[in-house]
């Protein structure tokens, strides 16, 4: 590994054990109670699951995998016995109602069994005790509660908070920022310009001349310059959150709709501020089109203009929250045939982690491809935008 | 017809749905590759420009089978 590369990543773990270390001991529920079974050999599984299901606690795949590819307000790593390891995260709330900022970590929240400060989180449990409707209240949100402990709905709040989501794409914010910047010095001081490239340039320069040459020159033809900022950012962005979201215990960045929308959004507005007359004339005139043809066709053709943005939204969500859903399902294969004996279950292992990692590593791919069809197709949008008159050419028919 | 059990009759539309989404997906991408093949077969120095056309083209294949699955995946949660 190149010298660079190996001091940063050093450094970047070395800081993060520092930080984070007494966060994670500080988290470990302290209880009486010792724990009812072994704890499985989860050394393999990748997600972090629940231990061996006493009599009580049926396995509940559902809960498992909603809990972790839905965003939450803490890292919730595994459970050893009873005990659940988990990083806990600073809860923001404002309310209008009661005229108070509360911050504070979700740790006293206890994972749903206390309230702290007149709010408390959800569990399954607690929907029921508090008589709230599941089809509205799901577990892992916060609400307000009178003093009696009764859910008040009178109380407006705005959950502010750093969940696990906001605090991975900050990471990976962080991380892919510090490294670009280190690049791009040591470009400016002329390292890798006139000579071979080192380090951390050569992990990048290939990368980015392919997104230039391969993504933004095609499509964009010489008004590439202006938009591979653009186009950069968002292929480096979705990639390195991908990549962030597929470590065993992390957030799924990528596949939460609300990060896929935002990202549609800045491509809608790019587009739209770099449509030029003749794209909007192509749209409600096309030309060389009989006028019966055309009343079908410029509704589709304005419904397009936001049908474009969608999808580029619903691909990259889907994708991505595809992958996990079905990773972590192959993984509670295992448990749920461990629910029926534990033969089925040590049986049934070795074939689930080995499609696991089969589809792992499809995943990593669709990581990387997700964030190439991302830019790629925003960058073919662009340039449809972009077009100028193209019938300037010999073909003839100047509308 | 008196269907009952609401709640079951969504899951099971929206698994069947996903699983006719799959159906979908694979016959186009397998079209996807045989296209790519046959391509391939008639001009190899073209392996890579082929190669790279073809995982663009399923990625925004897989793209739409994924809306059916969403879809499907909304029938069971709405």
């Amino acid at each position: 590994m190149c010298r660079s590369c190996k001091s940063f990543i050093q450094t970047l773990v070395l800081t993060l054990v520092f930080t984070l270390s007494p966060l994670f001991f500080w988290a470990q529920e302290h209880t009486q109670e010792h724990a009812q079974g072994d704890a499985h050999a989860e050394a393999t599984a990748p997600a972090g699951e629940h231990a061996q299901p006493t009599e009580k606690k049926k396995f509940d795949a559902a809960e498992v995998i909603f809990g972790h590819v839905l965003d939450g307000h803490e890292y919730h790593f595994m459970d050893i016995g009873e005990h659940p390891v988990t990083l806990p995260l600073p809860i923001i709330l404002y309310s209008p109602t009661r005229g108070t900022w509360d911050v504070f970590m979700s740790s006293n929240f206890e994972h749903g069994h206390a309230a702290y400060k007149g709010y408390t989180l959800l569990n399954e449990h607690s929907i029921h005790e508090l008589g709230l409707d599941p089809k509205k209240f799901s577990a892992g949100t916060i609400v307000p509660l009178d003093a009696n402990g009764k859910f008040d709905p009178t109380v407006k709040y705005y959950d502010l908070s750093m969940t696990r989501n906001v605090v991975q794409m900050l990471l990976a914010l962080i991380v892919f920022t510090v490294l670009m910047f280190r690049v791009a010095g040591r470009y400016k001081k002329g390292i890798g310009v006139t000579s071979a490239p080192q380090g951390s340039q050569s992990l990048l320069e290939p990368v980015i001349t392919f997104v230039r040459d391969e993504v933004a020159k095609p499509n964009l033809g010489h008004k590439y310059e202006r938009y591979l900022p653009f186009l950069l950012t968002v292929f480096f962005f979705i990639l390195v959150n991908n990549i962030f979201g597929l470590i065993p215990g992390s957030a799924n960045v990528t596949g939460n709709i609300a990060f896929t929308v935002v990202l549609g959004l800045l491509s809608f507005v790019v587009i739209l501020f770099s449509s030029n007359k003749h794209y909007w004339a192509h749209i409600f005139n096309p030309p060389g089109v009989p006028l019966g043809v055309k009343f079908i066709l410029v509704p589709v053709e304005f419904l397009s203009v936001f049908i474009k943005p969608f999808a580029l939204i619903i691909r990259l969500f889907a994708n991505m929250v595809a992958g996990h859903i079905i990773i972590i399902c192959l993984i509670s294969l295992i448990f749920i045939f461990g629910e029926l004996s534990p033969i089925a279950g040590w049986g049934a292992s070795p074939l689930s982690i080995g499609f696991t990692v089969f589809i792992y590593l499809i995943e990593v791919l669709v990581a990387f491809l997700q964030a190439f069809i991302f830019t790629m197709l925003s960058a073919v949008f662009i340039g449809q935008a972009l077009e100028g008159d193209h019938h300037d050419s010999a073909e003839g028919a100047h509308h | 017809m008196n269907v009952m059990l609401l709640a079951e009759v969504a899951n099971a539309g929206g698994a069947v749905g996903a699983g006719l989404a799959a159906i979908g997906a694979g016959i186009g991408i397998g079209q996807i590759g045989k296209g790519a093949l046959e391509a391939i077969a008639r001009q190899p120095e073209a392996s890579n420009d082929i190669r790279g056309n073809m995982i663009l083209t399923a990625a925004l294949v897989e793209g739409a089978a994924l809306f059916a699955i969403i879809v499907g995946f909304l029938a069971m949660v709405l």
